[in-house]
């Protein structure tokens, strides 16, 4: 411990070995057996549930929480991974708060609701610690597709389409799979290799190959792609950030949360991880909170969340909102940056408190200035490079219900497709959906 | 404060909780403990003859149903009676009597079926300065094969033959306790009565099997790969002794029998319902089995503070008054009309009133798209499995409809009059006037 959360500048160690551990173990440890029969007892088993309808993936919870009720957890992993082949990371990263848990009718009826999330990685952990994989191919079709990106949406198409017996070559531009799940979710909420272990365990189908390293403009073009397969699903995500319109960006000390998140995702020992002592995070999104929080579990002495409107208007749930608040993360709304302060690295970031209108949001004129020496821009995510020839709606690409792009024999889904929340859960409901029509267009 | 003592049979006990010959009651040790606790009384487990005690399994002798969160709901066993020698218990007994003079002490008895046997015993167990006895007709295994316990308490004959040589040979008042594992109880208690026994109490434990292990394929309890029925009692019993209990309290024959009432009584409420249903006190086991001692506090200060909410002084208020409302099926007014009724307020839109109902009853409950549930008046029979189903107590009730208006799903006026099967039309055997049940 070289350093502590009273350290100026960007520093790592700057806690204890036992409190990186503590601070980084899992967010919502996994329920002991009696605990999931309790849990499971609570369910209702409602008619036409409305969790089941708010699951972006119709997940049937109260049947697969009546399997965990009569002590078959594996045949509730399989209902939930026949609609969701991610329902264990899905089941630690979902924001339940805002789907099936919302829904709950005793979240209506009393303020809590059926633990539908930690159910369900019970059910999923049991089946997946059993290193049994559920599925099986269909005879082989000598059918090809490409899907590229294996993130959710990738891999959760990859694997719907090797089930039907198709075989599939699944590309990626990092050197791992799992895309967000394996570079962008908050690391106490995958802990111990989860995501690369899930990858693994999905593609025990077989009838996947693994292409890591290549990307559409490095290596793979849309009319290669679709000359060479019968089939292509673009899952590529988000690859660019949007720019942060204030004065100084380019100081030192100043970077893209998503970087930073991604660099913890893969570090294995959080003490080497540098961190400010005062860090401003500016952004409203999963992403800003991920990595507020994160600051300060690496010790920095005052992290504070930079929106430019209120609360309400947030894109992390409220759950999000109140684990930032009890990390001790400091959520100041309403307020836009405007320039950043210091000699070659940041020092402070000056703020303009904003308000809006019936014309739309404006600065009030007041500034104020925080202290930082380490500033994160959490400000949305962008497709990056646009696949040639496609055409795109609102900076993504525009797909129909199924997924089906402007191109002909081209599907797209998740976070790069129009349609749907940028969610683990709906990526992976997409990718599937995109599968089936890819194999009733294949088969015809 | 209302007064909770209880006079059964002339045996005073502060409260009407009687600890029901059992586990809990086989040694001064657990009695003593009953007693501080609060207990009223005590059913001393089961005596035999002088002689080598009988002999118990050494493996598993309970076997377990639960609810929710692992609550005990129904339990079995296959103990036998004291397997400790018999001047054990009577010393006990006797000590604990004379330290607690208050309580009732009962001694439940079971001896082979010959008047010498029961002649022996007699005398010893009226020298402990017990209150009374029990005699035990009741359990179903493993002393029914020696031709005691339920084997005499299913042959009438031979409940009327002992209990008649009990009340020739003794002083004490005597109790039958009846097994439950027969098709009509009344026979058994009408011998009892017939044999000059003072009371009976019921239900002892009814032939169960509570689970079979899937793995080693044997009925559990399981000892040594092997299992055997036992005696089922709890929470789970509870309906099955009330109607027991009617039925005997209902019987012109046996009306006035006084009776002690046992099967599943956990808390107050169930003490009070056994006891308006004719019961002049209550017998606990599984609870305790369950809970430990202490619940009798649990009980004790929930009969007073319903007695005071009621205005009742005394048990004796209330013992027998829901009996004159037990009656024959073909005597419930046919002319009586309920609708169910869902309060929106109340409703959490879970739809299991709707799935019952769509499909299991009467088709009607609707369901809209927004998930808003209602009873459709012109298919509702009133038969209440949506109240039943329904996880929030009160969101639906059963509106009794008055009479004079048009029940949507007849389309007929609702009489004002009773009228009851007796003199349907579609029963063949209808009379003109409707007779009334007692």
């Amino acid at each position: 411990m070289p350093n502590s959360q009273m350290t100026p500048g960007i520093q790592s160690g700057r806690l204890s070995a036992e409190a990186y551990q503590e601070n980084f173990s899992d967010l919502h440890p996994p329920y002991e057996p009696h605990e999931a029969a309790v849990a499971a007892d609570r369910c209702y088993f409602c008619y036409d549930a409305p969790c089941t309808t708010a699951c972006p993936t119709d997940i049937d919870i109260p049947m697969f929480i009546r399997q965990i009720q009569t002590g078959t957890p594996e045949e509730a992993a399989k209902t939930i991974f026949s609609q969701n082949i991610l329902g264990g990371m899905c089941a630690r990263v979902c924001p339940t708060e805002t789907l099936c848990e919302e829904v709950c009718v005793r979240e209506v009826a009393e303020g809590k609701p059926v633990e539908i999330g930690r159910l369900q990685r019970y059910a999923t952990d049991k089946l997946m610690n059993s290193g049994k994989h559920p599925f099986s191919r269909a005879d082989v079709t000598g059918k090809k597709v490409a899907v590229i990106g294996a993130g959710p949406a990738g891999l959760s198409c990859a694997h719907r389409l090797s089930m039907y017996g198709h075989d599939v070559d699944l590309f990626d531009a990092r050197s791992k799979a799992g895309g967000l799940n394996e570079f962008g979710i908050a690391t106490y909420k995958s802990v111990d290799g989860f995501a690369a272990r899930e990858v693994d365990w999905l593609l025990q189908i077989g009838g996947i190959s693994l292409k890591t390293g290549k990307s559409l403009g490095n290596g793979l073009s849309i009319d290669q792609l679709t000359t060479a397969y019968d089939a292509v699903f673009l899952g590529i995500g988000l690859a660019g950030v949007n720019a942060l319109r204030a004065e100084g960006v380019d100081k030192d000390g100043v970077s893209d949360a998503v970087d930073f998140i991604s660099t913890l995702r893969q570090a294995e020992d959080m003490s080497t991880i540098p961190v400010g002592r005062n860090v401003v995070v500016i952004g409203g999104g999963m992403t800003a909170v991920d990595a507020a929080v994160q600051s300060k579990l690496l010790g920095s002495e005052n992290v504070t969340i930079a929106y430019r409107r209120g609360r309400d208007q947030m894109g992390a749930s409220g759950f999000e909102q109140d684990l930032a608040a009890s990390a001790g993360v400091r959520i100041l709304e309403n307020a836009q940056p405007v320039k950043v302060h210091g000699n070659g690295a940041v020092q402070e970031v000056e703020f303009e408190y904003t308000e809006t209108t019936s014309d739309g949001l404006r600065g009030t004129g007041e500034t104020f200035r925080l202290p930082a020496d380490q500033l994160l821009k959490a400000i949305g995510q962008t497709l990056g490079e646009t696949p040639e020839g496609i055409i795109l709606e609102g900076g993504k690409i525009a797909v129909s219900d199924a997924g089906r792009t402007s191109v002909n024999n081209v599907w797209a889904g998740g976070d790069c497709a129009t349609g749907g929340d940028d969610l683990t859960v709906t990526a992976v409901a997409e990718g599937r959906d995109a599968a089936e029509d890819i194999h009733q267009s294949l088969m015809g | 404060m209302a007064d909770i003592s209880a006079n059964f049979l002339g045996i005073k006990s502060p409260n009407p909780f009687w600890l029901a010959s059992a586990p809990p009651t086989d040694k001064e040790y657990n009695v003593r403990r009953a007693f501080e606790a609060g207990w009223g009384g005590v059913v001393w487990k089961t005596l035999g003859s002088e002689g080598p005690p009988v002999v118990n399994v050494n493996g598993p002798r309970y076997g377990a149903i639960y609810g929710a969160d692992r609550r005990l709901l129904g339990l079995n066993n296959i103990e036998l009676i004291t397997d400790r020698p018999l001047q054990t218990n009577l010393r006990e007994i006797k000590a604990v009597k004379r330290d607690y003079p208050d309580r009732a002490m009962i001694v439940s008895l079971m001896v082979p079926c010959e008047e010498a046997a029961w002649k022996a015993i007699l005398p010893v167990v009226e020298e402990t300065g017990a209150d009374g006895i029990e005699l035990n007709f009741g359990c179903p295994h493993g002393m029914a094969e020696r031709g005691m316990g339920s084997a005499v308490g299913q042959v009438p004959e031979y409940i009327e033959m002992v209990a008649r040589w009990c009340k020739q040979n003794t002083r004490m008042p005597v109790i039958v306790k009846l097994t439950p594992n027969i098709t009509d109880i009344r026979r058994p208690a009408e011998a009892a009565k017939r044999g000059g026994a003072d009371a009976v109490s019921l239900i002892n434990t009814i032939n169960s099997i509570t689970s079979v292990n899937l793995d080693a394929m044997s009925p559990e309890p399981m000892i040594d790969g092997k299992g055997t029925h036992g005696g089922y009692c709890g929470p789970a019993v509870k309906p099955i002794a009330m109607n027991m209990v009617a039925e005997i309290a209902r019987n012109p024959e046996t009306a006035g029998l006084p009776i002690s009432g046992i099967g599943g009584v956990t808390t107050w409420r169930d003490a009070a319902e056994f006891m308006a249903l004719g019961c002049g006190n209550v017998q606990v086991c599984t609870a305790v089995m369950t809970y430990g001692f202490k619940i009798v506090q649990e009980m004790c200060s929930g009969l007073s503070a319903w007695m005071d909410e009621k205005g009742h002084s005394s048990v004796d208020d209330f013992v027998g008054k829901a009996v004159p409302n037990v009656t024959d099926w073909q005597y419930l007014n046919l002319n009586y009309i309920a609708k169910a009724k869902i309060d929106q307020d109340a409703c959490i839109s879970c739809g299991r009133c709707y799935a019952a109902c769509e499909d299991t009853s009467h088709q009607a409950i609707s369901m809209s798209e927004d998930r808003v549930f209602e009873v459709m008046d012109d298919e509702c029979v009133a038969c209440n499995l949506c109240v039943d189903v329904c996880p929030i107590e009160d969101c639906i009730t059963m509106e009794p409809m008055q009479p004079g208006q048009i029940d949507p799903r007849t389309g007929e006026k609702v009489p004002s009059e009773y009228a009851n099967w007796t003199t349907h039309p579609n029963n063949p055997s209808a009379v003109s006037e409707p007779t009334f049940g007692g």
